[in-house]
């Protein structure tokens, strides 16, 4: 009696008669079963025993543990480790004051108890808008600061009515400060409390235990980098406790071990005079000892007070800060990319000798314009330059030498010259935010664009790249490099900050070791050529002007870097007049004979490089090398008239 | 004739389900609903989420009680491969969480590969043991250790013990309801005994950093020996009739960790005590029962082989987590079923239910 089911299953029902698989198998699967259900029994006995032995017979033992919990361990957070520069100046440390901290589980009446403390204390609103961002992001049982930097006379009138404030404590605390402010605070970075996303990255590396009791961790900079040397190894202290919590006596306790401290490579002092002259003017620097890869200066301008993250930034500083449209936050020299313009052009001539495109004699008829199907490519200096051979090209900064040139190299062979010298690749340097900036070739194009119109390389293409124009983009600190490595005849360093690590107990120092990442294989002739002809441009061509009567001899190249519209629209209707002014540029090396320092120097909208960048190099330059302290801010050369030149 | 629609459509809610599991099931989740509540009240409660994470949890069971096992057997195959080629991904592509690549991002959000193999494992052993029923060899269970195996390592070497674990057992069950001869059981145990100074040298660190804290959890006071004193303490001071309800020290003066997941068994037993650590073992029994009853009266192999394992995992679960939370096994990832908070972990619990009840409500049918 079959019947088919409705719903279309290929089932039949058997008359309500179960289907029986062979007798002995069953019986042997059933055998299992039973056998399976013993087990259960056996282990579930296991931990009944188990809960008895805990529950019944250790129950007095547990409930004298967990009635006052009055032994706990209190983890001592290890003070952080000072960082300091090259010449011993310290750019970071830590200061113990104390603060006035509210745990919010422990108190009934927050915004009561907030107003009964301000009978002794002085709480800003400004205090309490961060105390309740703070408990908003925070656990209830965290013990969270009101109010910092507490004067003796607070604490003393706090101590004086504290029964009146259970859960409310004046804690000291270790605060970490930046004794010279602003200065170098792109390459320091700062701290700040530590969220959720920071708990991760300290639970994936294994360090949750050490962070119990921390409450700061760095987010930009050397502080983000070196977080794990500079953080130190927390102790604890086994204490024990009253009814509500309050250590009573101290039982024994394991010392925290103090963070390392680090020694940068930066000259504070040249930083700062950096800094210093360039004015009110956006932009960056970099400085790099050739001969170690050692970042002498890292200049991003405007800068801000890295002071104001300690404790948790007030909102109106941060939106200060954030909606500037300047972007003091934006490290430029090593996150800004920037078309280099003619400070390519060196690197061109080399690669012009280097392939045998080029002898340094070869000389060519300019006309001022040069022309690629139909299509012309103009030279900033109207008639032209007349016969150019390759000195002069660097000299005068001849537009038309260098579209010639590219196009006889080709995309394909500049790009293969230019990325072993670190253009369009991140540098290593040991803080995080470098760009890579672009290096333009055929494969990069076909990586960047979607489309396949778009992803064709076009021969026109090539010749704009030949003056750093075009999709070329690198960062101020791949040009400080490629600069260093010129200067150094073709050893290139990863540029660091970091010149050594001291152990705080034992005092060992771990060397951060300059070692060349390669030497490129430059012929000596032709790398002296083209320092030969940079030397020119600072004594008789377009650097010539900011150079006058320096008593010492450089490399120089200007450039001038047409602006993108790279930015946003809000920043280009505020500042329309500026922002249509091209970037500024300058890289140089000296003394030129065995240089001790090379150098980039970008003025976002400076106009021409002889006019803004030039002057700012000089003045490291001298300050550096002669120990010249300038009057003031570098001031642009309003003379200088490089529309004939580049 | 609304009355009768009404009924109708109640018959037709209720015919594959079975009452005794599903009202052992929600006793089990009430006891975890009222924990969670009070492990997490204070600081934005779970309790809500977790009760929306039963009701995706019955809607699974319902559907796939709706299945007989024989359709199930299609999924075999694909979900034990699917399953797998997931693992062999996570080594290049995994995102590293705490130290482990256990998940793979699909844009919008992610999977633990592992996961699927809880189910997927059991699946494919009954399916292969079902196709060569009656001609069982040696060989065969051979093949299915195999297919055991590259899993397991997969999953061991993530690494996640605890998953590996689980997915191991429940692929052992059913090579061991499938009649793999007991010489062999007894083997593999003296196998096993001799070869563990070896399994210590294959263990990562962590992992015998767990296993030793359970010899001496001193030895680690700030990490996961902490885990294990502050649990112990909490299970310990419940007594014989806890502390009652909101009112455990240890859970709320946050000495517990993972409160509303992994060690929630520690908050129950706090305010509950032994009395109530028994009625909820009492639970799992019942709930295991009546898993074996449905399996000794499945009507195929398949059936019998899935069901014995997908109870024998219930098991398993409960004794790991509760083991581990009061200090007889080692620490491992593993959440009490049917009380931790988390919503993968209970709607495949309820899958399995699901399939239980399919095994149940269809055992009078066999394909033509």
């Amino acid at each position: 009696m079959k019947t088919a089911r409705s719903d279309g299953d290929s089932f039949v029902l058997l008359g309500g008669v179960p289907h029986k698989p062979r007798d002995d198998e069953l019986a042997r699967f059933r055998f299992r079963v039973a056998f399976a259900a013993g087990a259960v029994v056996l282990a579930f006995s296991l931990l009944i025993g188990r809960f008895v032995f805990l529950q019944v017979f250790q129950h007095e033992y547990y409930t004298t543990r967990a009635d006052d919990n009055r032994i706990s361990l209190v983890p001592i957070p290890p003070s952080r480790g000072i960082i300091e520069d090259r010449n011993g100046v310290v750019l970071a440390r830590n200061y113990s004051a104390f603060t006035l901290e509210i745990t919010p589980s422990k108190v009934d009446d927050i915004d009561r108890t907030i107003e009964s403390l301000e009978e002794f204390i002085e709480i800003l609103p400004k205090d309490k808008r961060r105390f309740r961002k703070l408990a908003e992001e925070s656990r209830p049982f965290e013990s969270l600061p009101i109010r910092t930097r507490l004067a003796d006379e607070e604490v003393a009138r706090f101590a004086a009515n504290r029964y009146r404030f259970p859960g409310v404590e004046v804690k000291a605390r270790l605060f970490r400060q930046y004794p010279l402010g602003p200065i170098a605070a792109h390459a320091i970075g700062y701290i700040n409390r530590i969220n959720k996303a920071d708990l991760e990255t300290i639970g994936e590396m294994e360090q949750s235990s050490n962070y119990k009791g921390t409450e700061h961790i760095g987010k930009t900079g050397l502080e983000k980098s070196y977080e794990f040397q500079l953080h130190g190894g927390a102790g604890y202290e086994k204490v024990e406790t009253d009814a509500g919590g309050q250590a009573v006596r101290s039982l024994s306790r394991t010392a925290p071990v103090p963070g390392d401290k680090l020694t940068l490579t930066l000259d504070i002092k040249l930083q700062d005079m950096a800094e210093k002259a360039f004015g009110d003017r956006r932009g960056a620097l970099v400085a790099i000892e050739p001969a170690t890869g050692e970042i002498l200066a890292l200049v991003s301008m405007p800068t801000f007070d890295p002071n104001l993250f300690v404790d948790g930034i007030r909102s109106e500083d941060w939106d200060m800060l954030n909606n500037s449209p300047d972007r003091p936050m934006v490290n430029r020299a090593i996150n800004g990319a920037y078309p280099i313009g003619s400070t390519f052009k060196p690197f061109m001539a080399l690669a012009g000798l280097e392939t045998g495109k080029r002898t340094p004699n070869q000389a060519f008829f300019d006309p001022g314009f040069f022309t690629f199907g139909r299509h012309t490519f103009r030279d900033d200096k109207r008639g032209g330059h007349g016969m150019v051979d390759m000195y002069k090209s660097i000299v005068q900064s001849c537009d038309t030498y260098y579209y010639a040139l590219a196009n006889d190299m080709g995309i394909e062979a500049i790009a293969r010259f230019m990325k072993p010298i670190g253009f369009g690749g991140k540098t290593g340097i040991d803080i995080d935010g470098e760009s890579e900036g672009v290096l333009p070739s055929p494969e990069w194009k076909r990586r960047r664009f979607r489309q396949p119109a778009q992803q064709k390389w076009f021969g026109g293409e090539t010749i704009s790249v030949g003056i750093g124009q075009g999709y070329n983009a690198y960062t101020p600190i791949q040009l400080a490099q490629a600069t260093a490595t010129l200067a150094n005849d073709g050893v290139l360093f990863r540029p660091h900050l970091v010149k050594y690590v001291t152990d705080a107990r034992t005092g060992e120092k771990t060397m951060i070791e300059p070692e060349p990442l390669r030497t490129l294989p430059w012929k000596r002739q032709n790398v002296d050529f083209v320092k030969k002809a940079m030397i020119g441009v600072n004594r008789e061509g377009t650097g010539a002007r900011a150079f006058a009567g320096a008593e010492y001899t450089s490399g120089g190249k200007t450039g001038t870097a047409q602006v993108f519209s790279l930015k946003g629209a809000d920043y280009k209707a505020q500042k329309l007049k500026q922002e249509l002014r091209d970037h500024a540029l300058f890289i140089a090396f000296a003394p030129a004979e065995q240089p001790k320092i090379a150098l980039a120097v970008l003025v976002e909208n400076g106009g021409f490089g002889a006019q803004s960048a030039a002057p700012i190099a000089r003045m490291v330059l001298d300050y550096y090398l002669l120990g010249r302290q300038p009057d003031g801010p570098a001031r642009d050369d309003e003379e200088a008239v490089e529309g004939d030149e580049e | 004739m609304d009355m009768r629609l009404i009924r109708r459509l109640h018959a037709r809610l209720i015919e594959n389900i079975d009452g005794p599991l599903l009202a052992i099931a929600l006793a089990i989740v009430g006891f975890g609903l009222a924990t969670i509540y009070s492990a997490t009240f204070y600081a934005g409660g779970r309790t809500v989420a977790q009760v929306m994470n039963l009701g995706v949890g019955l809607l699974a069971m319902w559907f796939v009680a709706r299945l007989p096992p024989q359709k199930l057997m299609r999924f075999a195959v694909p979900l034990y491969v699917v399953g797998v080629v997931l693992l062999v991904l996570v080594f290049p592509l995994g995102v590293k969480v705490n130290g482990a690549r256990r998940w793979l991002s699909l844009g919008f959000t992610r999977v633990q590969p592992a996961e699927i193999l809880k189910i997927a494992m059991p699946l494919m052993l009954a399916w292969y043991f079902h196709k060569h029923e009656a001609m069982l060899k040696i060989r065969h269970y051979a093949i299915a250790g195999l297919l055991l195996a590259v899993p397991f390592a997969l999953i061991a070497e993530q690494p996640d013990l605890g998953t590996a674990i689980l997915v191991g057992a429940a692929g052992f069950y059913v090579i061991f309801f499938a009649g793999l001869p007991w010489k062999i059981i007894v083997g593999m145990i003296v196998a096993g005994a001799a070869a563990t100074p070896f399994v210590w040298s294959m263990l990562r660190d962590y992992q015998r950093r767990r296993i030793l804290t359970l010899i001496d959890p001193s030895a680690d006071p700030l990490g996961s020996g902490y885990h294990i004193i502050q649990s112990t303490i909490a299970i310990g001071s419940g007594g014989p009739f806890g502390k009652g309800w909101l009112q455990g020290t240890q859970t709320h003066l946050e000495f517990i960790p993972e409160r509303h997941t992994d060690f929630i068994f520690a908050v129950f037993s706090e305010e509950r005590g032994l009395a109530g650590n028994c009625i909820l073992l009492i639970l799992y029994l019942l709930l295991i029962v009546r898993g074996l009853t449905i399996t000794a009266r499945a009507p195929t192999l398949f059936a019998r082989l899935l069901g014995g394992s997908i109870t024998l995992s219930f098991f398993t679960y409960a004794f790991v987590n509760m083991g581990m939370v009061s200090g007889i096994l080692p620490v491992v990832g593993v959440p009490l079923p049917f009380m931790s908070y988390g919503g993968t972990a209970l709607v495949t619990l309820f899958l399995g239910i699901g399939i239980l009840m399919g095994i149940q409500s269809h055992r009078m049918l066999v394909k033509q």
